[in-house]
């Protein structure tokens, strides 16, 4: 049930989806439930789980932001870096 | 939460699946509390068996509906309780569910210590047996608290204390939180609904507004005690409470019931707000298609309450509170922070108030040995 709170979100290392998280589609974008300590989160935009599915298709976040919202870098990587605290995402 | 309005916006037009569904496994139960929202007692012949129930959790897995909260009547009266629950967390759909306590003893919490994905929120309804038991009958109190010591011994780990706010059990906040405190519990209060038997309780039992006010304070001091969203009237107080602060009837929300009809939230068993049947093509159909659905997804009229500056905090308010109490949807809930409610109230008086469609209680009071 513990919280990664110390793990130091880096856009330019590889990520991945966590393998407890299942995404669920919806009109908003998507609901993202982390079996292990039971979190759900919204996720508020179709292009962020785009880009939390091809997560590990690429060599860093930096990448993988790039190929769906190029235009719109930074915001995308604060919100990728958001779901860190709740495990959704992790190294890899 | 609280400030993702345009979230909840979208919420309203309802989800491609419920994330609160609530299960009630049986109406059988061998208590008769007072307030029993869905009237429970006796057993009904046509529930779903323990094929159409597996079948049901199937789907459910393929809808992608991560947990599922069981209730009932009394859902461990079941026989197959072990097989369903077992069932649904081997598909990792996680299962919550609701029970009195009176059928965990030390073997069953032993059992329940080593199923993963299960939390188990046992009601107690006053802090000591006479308030308690004056809502769910003598013996409850002993026997929920027992139930906890069962959990506690087995190792469980973290299970939860549910209270409904009574008259009665809102004078006794610091105690819940004590007893919580000393099992290492969560505590969990939600509102008295004027819902099934609840309906001939709830003018004599539903807080007043001054500890309405009390509770809100209260709540808002203590963001880690859970109040399943069921307090969102309460947020035209003030900054809004934890939580999605919406109804969330048939668009976040529903229930299916033992004989597998889906209403609109826990709190609506009847005719009115009956979706449809998972006996006939399956819940999926019924989540995504049912007029009743497609109609409460449709953007609300806020009626009486549109001028109020605090709609966008409490959106009317609790369609059941309103509609058992005799009001429309349109009227102000009868528990408004403002008093709105209680003038709506007094203007439908002499008005008919629609009972609960199904009633299951039993028909002789019962004592909780009997079996």
């Amino acid at each position: 049930m513990s919280l990664s709170t110390s793990v130091i979100f880096d856009a330019s290392a590889p990520w991945s989806l966590s393998s407890q998280v299942s995404l669920r589609d919806e009109a908003f974008g998507a609901l993202a439930y982390h079996h292990g300590n039971r979190r759900l989160v919204f996720l508020k935009s179709r292009e962020l789980v785009a880009i939390l599915r091809s997560l590990e298709n690429f060599n860093s976040v930096n990448e993988a932001i790039d190929a769906v919202v190029p235009n719109e870098h930074d915001r995308y990587v604060e919100a990728v870096g958001a779901l860190v605290k709740s495990d959704i995402i992790c190294g890899r | 939460m609280g400030a993702n309005s345009s979230l909840r916006d979208k919420f309203e037009r309802g989800l491609a699946a419920p994330i609160c569904l609530t299960w009630e496994l049986t109406y059988a139960c061998n208590l008769a509390c007072t307030h029993c929202l869905s009237s429970s007692g006796r057993r009904d012949p046509k529930e779903l068996n323990t094929d159409e129930a597996k079948a049901l959790i199937d789907e459910i897995a393929a809808m992608q509906i991560f947990y599922i909260n069981i209730g009932g009547g009394e859902p461990m009266i079941r026989r197959d309780f072990f097989e369903i629950i077992e069932h649904a967390v081997n598909q990792k759909v996680g299962v919550k569910f609701s029970t009195n306590g009176t059928r965990i003893d030390a073997e069953a919490a032993k059992r329940l210590a080593a199923i993963d994905y299960l939390d188990i929120q046992i009601s107690i309804d006053g802090a000591d047996a006479e308030t308690c038991d004056k809502i769910r009958g003598e013996g409850s109190y002993a026997a929920a608290r027992l139930a906890m010591d069962h959990l506690r011994d087995a190792n469980f780990g973290e299970f939860k204390i549910s209270v409904v706010m009574t008259r009665d059990s809102i004078e006794q906040l610091d105690e819940f939180e004590a007893i919580a405190k000393h099992y290492g519990a969560q505590l969990r209060l939600t509102r008295l609904r004027p819902s099934g038997r609840g309906v001939d309780v709830w003018d004599e039992l539903h807080p007043t507004q001054e500890q309405n006010r009390r509770l809100y304070k209260w709540l808002m001091e203590r963001p880690n005690v859970l109040t399943g969203d069921s307090f969102f009237h309460l947020s035209a107080l003030g900054d809004p409470l934890d939580g999605l602060n919406l109804c969330g009837a048939g668009r976040v929300v529903c229930l299916i019931d033992p004989i597998g009809e889906v209403y609109a939230c826990p709190f609506v068993i009847h005719d009115e707000f009956k979706a449809g049947n998972v006996r006939d093509a399956g819940f999926n159909a019924v989540w995504t298609e049912s007029d009743l659905f497609t109609s409460l997804r449709e953007p609300g009229n806020p009626g009486a309450c549109g001028s109020c500056g605090s709609y966008d905090a409490c959106r009317g308010g609790c369609m059941a509170a309103k509609f058992f109490t005799g009001l429309e949807m349109t009227d102000p809930d009868p528990e408004c922070v403002f008093g709105h409610g209680e003038t709506a109230l007094a203007a439908k008086k002499l008005m008919l108030i629609p009972k609960p469609s199904p009633d299951h209680s039993k028909r002789v009071p019962v004592s909780i040995n009997s079996k």
